[in-house]
């Protein structure tokens, strides 16, 4: 290998299935990449890694996919003494070849990087509904992440509401971890179930755990609704009560102690975006999707995407595609990347990508419930901003841009910085608006920090005296004014 | 056709995206009094004001009024600390403000909780003192208060400061709310507002102008300047050079925090000022962000945001454990000697500059706007702005 591609500076945000396959083939090729990951160790959400003190076995943690869940792992272990890694360790911003770091006890600092590869996963698609901002709703990824990282049930009585595979598979977990689940209801008809029949053969034993899922949770009398129209949560004093209608129109209601819900997955592209990688919208997702080619190279030379931050796949596809960009670095820089392994990888993806057409046929995301909630339900919680006010924004002034209605509302500007209400957001305001899809109301664009960052009086005298001259011209020169 | 039915026809032109806007078709021709160039908040209160005296007019705004830094501003409405030659303006402004709930229809979170301008040291108390005396006779009061007196007041504020200068009647609003409407509010006064159009071209047509603005001509008597950090690109149509630069002023917000600031700070000097909005959230601004010299992007600066962080610690110890939760910038047009231009051109007759406010313009802006209204209309105004007119820029 060329001495210079070796002293190529190769930074991975994410440690999960990808962040690490994508680690593991820098490694391969003689590389000594950088690895930031938010988490306390290696695994990402799926295959997460509990505390010392809580460890059990993997496969009481992991289910089906234990053995997947240990070679990632082992991967991550192998790889000790060849990576940096910097777990713990937020990424909050990015820009001109620097990433922005925080971590709790070691503060402020920061990253440059030649490549950059984004494995930064994904979260809960979420809609709003009246009564989900009280305590005891969850997502359905928090419900998870409980139960995999502290080995704790949020509630012993859930419902969980909303669509997806992950509405089952948490249903399945919980039940088995000894929860009474009152109701798995589903907000997709079973017909879109059928319909997906074709799709989901691409991957047999994908299809087969789903449908394992479903039969488990019927022989255990676990209620499963489908086409349930989620309505409202209501805390009775007692209990969390999900009103819902049924697909006859009826009106119901089941009474837990806690309420889950999720809409299938959004990727995490704030990074991406403050990178200034180009995006293109999804029609499928609904979603906008940072525009790469197959082994994840962006419209920035030197920034790639894998996994479900790239695209919600799955985490099969997210190994995958973790390695598939690792070999796209490794060419770009000159040092190989095996052009046939890329072009088998991308074979293996496309089925993926049927199975995955398949999931959002059986279990599409509901845009009209986000489109169509009552007036008076809250769409953004951290600013508390009802879709009556977005829907006002449209009418009365005219807005139709998502960031011009976060702007004038204030929707999306609080502490999740939208990644919570963004998507059903766009949907009201595409409603509103007459637009038959989110992408005629365009992007939400990111805005640094991607997630909250604590005040700290010493980091800018460190960053000072760490940098020289550069940070103060930088900043400390040129003082603004006494504002307006 | 009413005012609203056209606005809404606007509306529906600009998101069919058949025509960038109204002025799109390429049959349009539209004459009028005064073609206002800009939708800022000075380009739309002076549309505004203008209407008022009954004049004419077209505002062509390249994107949606009010959405550069008239509404990413810190939204601070503050006169004391103003250079004098700003304060005859700034205290017009200042009694529209007031009244500016009815004008626009809402009170964008106006608020006069009063500005407080902190003092590190005597010397800075001192000076402090000396620009009440300077300004006193401008109207302008402020009380100047001791150490302790500040302490006593203001409990939440640092430990180590000589004093400061508070002005009761300053305050702070929401620009993003402020500055759209202020374009509404011009539209509803009759002004036809033109969104999602620039201007291209611009000429000097017989006694007056004539604009080529998305496909559509627009002939006008007078013409008025006012598009912020992109005015030179009008003015050098006309042979005007300014020594217009840009600056980012780098903003970060916090999490929604019980509220504790009982007043708007800013530091004497430079460097530091904040407030704390009715959300709960406390707005930070004070160092520079980055920009480039196309004027077509800007970012925070992650050292200027350090440094607002460590300084807002120092003068607001409340905020330890606090979240920053967003930062952003945004383009402003500033001049070297700190002050905007507003008044006539002295080569081309009929056309008017107000731009380069380099962060002042959000308080000033209806103020500029009434200036203006009466330059065009009566050829002079009762707000001295002699100190501000784009003269001093002409070579000796």
């Amino acid at each position: 290998m060329n001495p210079q591609a070796k002293e190529t500076r190769v930074v991975i945000v994410g440690a999960g299935p990808a962040g690490v396959r994508a680690a593991q083939a820098l490694v391969q090729a003689g590389l000594r990449p950088v690895v930031i990951d938010e988490g306390n160790a290696a695994g990402g959400q799926i295959y997460r890694q509990p505390p010392e003190a809580r460890r059990r076995p993997a496969r009481a943690l992991y289910g089906f996919e234990w053995k997947k869940a240990q070679a990632v792992h082992q991967a991550w272990q192998a790889l000790q003494g060849s990576v940096q890694a910097h777990t713990r360790t937020l990424a909050w911003n990015c820009y001109r070849g620097v990433l922005d770091l925080h971590h709790p006890e070691q503060g402020y600092g920061r990253q440059p990087y030649d490549r950059l590869i984004l494995a930064t996963g994904a979260m809960d698609r979420v809609i709003p509904l009246p009564g989900w901002d009280q305590a005891g709703v969850y997502t359905l990824g928090a419900a998870q992440i409980s139960l995999k990282a502290q080995a704790c049930l949020l509630g012993t009585r859930p419902v969980f509401l909303g669509t997806g595979p992950l509405l089952y598979l948490v249903a399945y977990q919980y039940a088995k971890a000894g929860a009474r689940v009152a109701a798995v209801l589903d907000a997709a008809p079973r017909q879109a179930k059928l319909a997906a029949l074709p799709d989901m053969a691409a991957r047999p034993a994908m299809a087969a755990k789903g449908a394992y899922y479903l039969a488990w949770l019927a022989a255990h009398r676990v209620p499963v609704i489908h086409g349930a129209r989620p309505l409202a949560i209501e805390d009775d004093g007692a209990s969390k009560v999900v009103h819902w209608r049924d697909g006859g129109g009826a009106r119901r209601a089941t009474g837990g102690d806690v309420a889950c819900l999720g809409y299938g997955l959004r990727a995490e592209t704030q990074l991406a975006d403050l990178a200034g990688c180009e995006f293109d919208y999804s029609p499928r997702e609904r979603q906008w999707l940072v525009r790469r080619d197959a082994a994840g190279r962006t419209s920035r030379p030197e920034v790639y995407v894998a996994g479900d931050g790239a695209e919600p796949l799955g985490a099969d596809a997210a190994e995958l595609a973790g390695e598939a960009a690792a070999r796209a670095v490794l060419q770009d820089i000159g040092v190989g990347g095996q052009q046939p392994r890329l072009d088998a990888i991308e074979a293996a993806t496309a089925r993926m990508r049927r199975f995955r057409r398949g999931l959002e046929t059986a279990f599409a995301w509901p845009a009209e419930l986000a489109a169509q909630c009552a007036d008076d339900t809250l769409v953004c919680r951290c600013e508390r901003v009802t879709a009556g006010e977005i829907r006002q924004a449209v009418r009365e002034f005219g807005l139709r841009d998502v960031n011009q209605v976060k702007s004038w509302t204030r929707c999306g500007m609080g502490r999740c910085q939208s990644r919570v209400c963004g998507l059903a957001a766009a949907e009201v305001v595409a409603a509103a608006a007459g637009e038959p899809s989110t992408e005629g109301v365009g992007r939400l664009r990111a805005q640094p920090p991607v997630k909250p960052v604590p005040f700290d009086a010493e980091a800018w005298s460190r960053m000072a005296a760490s940098n020289g001259e550069g940070a103060a011209r930088q900043a400390g020169g040129t003082a603004g004014g006494e504002g307006r | 056709m009413t005012q609203a039915d056209t606005m809404a026809r606007a509306v529906a032109d600009l998101a069919a995206g058949t025509a960038a806007g109204i002025a799109a078709r390429a049959s349009t021709r539209i004459a009028a009094d005064v073609l206002v160039v800009g939708g800022g908040i000075v380009g739309s209160a002076t549309a505004w004001a203008l209407r008022r005296r009954g004049l004419s007019v077209v505002l062509v705004e390249r994107g949606k009024a009010g959405m550069q830094a008239s509404s990413v501003n810190f939204g601070g409405v503050r006169q004391q600390g103003r250079k004098l030659p700003e304060l005859p303006v700034s205290r017009r402004a200042r009694r529209i403000w007031s009244d500016l709930a009815r004008v626009l229809g809402s009170d964008c979170e106006f608020a006069a909780i009063g500005h407080v301008r902190l003092a590190r040291s005597e010397a800075d108390l001192q000076a402090l003192q000396a620009y009440r005396d300077q300004a006193a006779p401008y109207g302008l009061e402020l009380d100047i208060l001791d150490g302790p007196a500040l302490r006593r007041r203001y409990p939440w504020l640092g430990r180590d400061l000589a004093g400061g200068s508070l002005c009761a009647e300053d305050g702070h609003a929401n620009p993003r709310l402020v500055s759209p409407r202020f374009a509404r509010a011009a539209a509803e006064a009759g002004a036809r507002v033109i969104e999602g159009t620039a201007v291209e071209r611009v000429e000097r047509a017989g006694d007056g102008f004539l604009a080529h603005a998305g496909g559509a001509a627009i002939a006008s008597r007078w013409l008025v300047n006012c598009a912020g950090a992109w005015s030179m690109a009008i003015a050098r149509q006309f042979g005007e050079t300014f020594p217009l630069g840009a600056i980012y002023p780098n903003m970060i917000v916090t999490e929604p925090l019980p509220a504790f600031m009982t007043c708007c700070l800013g530091l004497y000097g430079t460097g530091f000022y904040a407030r704390q909005v009715g959300r709960g959230s406390v707005v930070i601004g004070g160092v520079r962000a980055s920009g480039n010299d196309s004027l077509d992007s800007c970012r925070p600066n992650t050292a200027a945001t350090l440094k607002e962080m460590s300084d807002a610690l120092h003068f607001i110890p409340a905020l330890a454990g606090a979240n920053v939760i967003r930062s952003w910038t945004g383009i402003e047009g500033a001049f070297p000697d700190g002050m905007p231009v507003v008044g006539p051109s002295t080569r081309v007759p009929g056309l008017f500059h107000a731009f380069g406010f380099g962060g002042h313009g959000f308080q000033l802006g209806p103020g500029v706007g009434e200036a203006m209204a009466e330059l065009i209309d009566r050829g002079e105004t009762d707000t001295d702005i002699s100190g501000l007119l784009p003269a001093r820029f002409d070579a000796p």
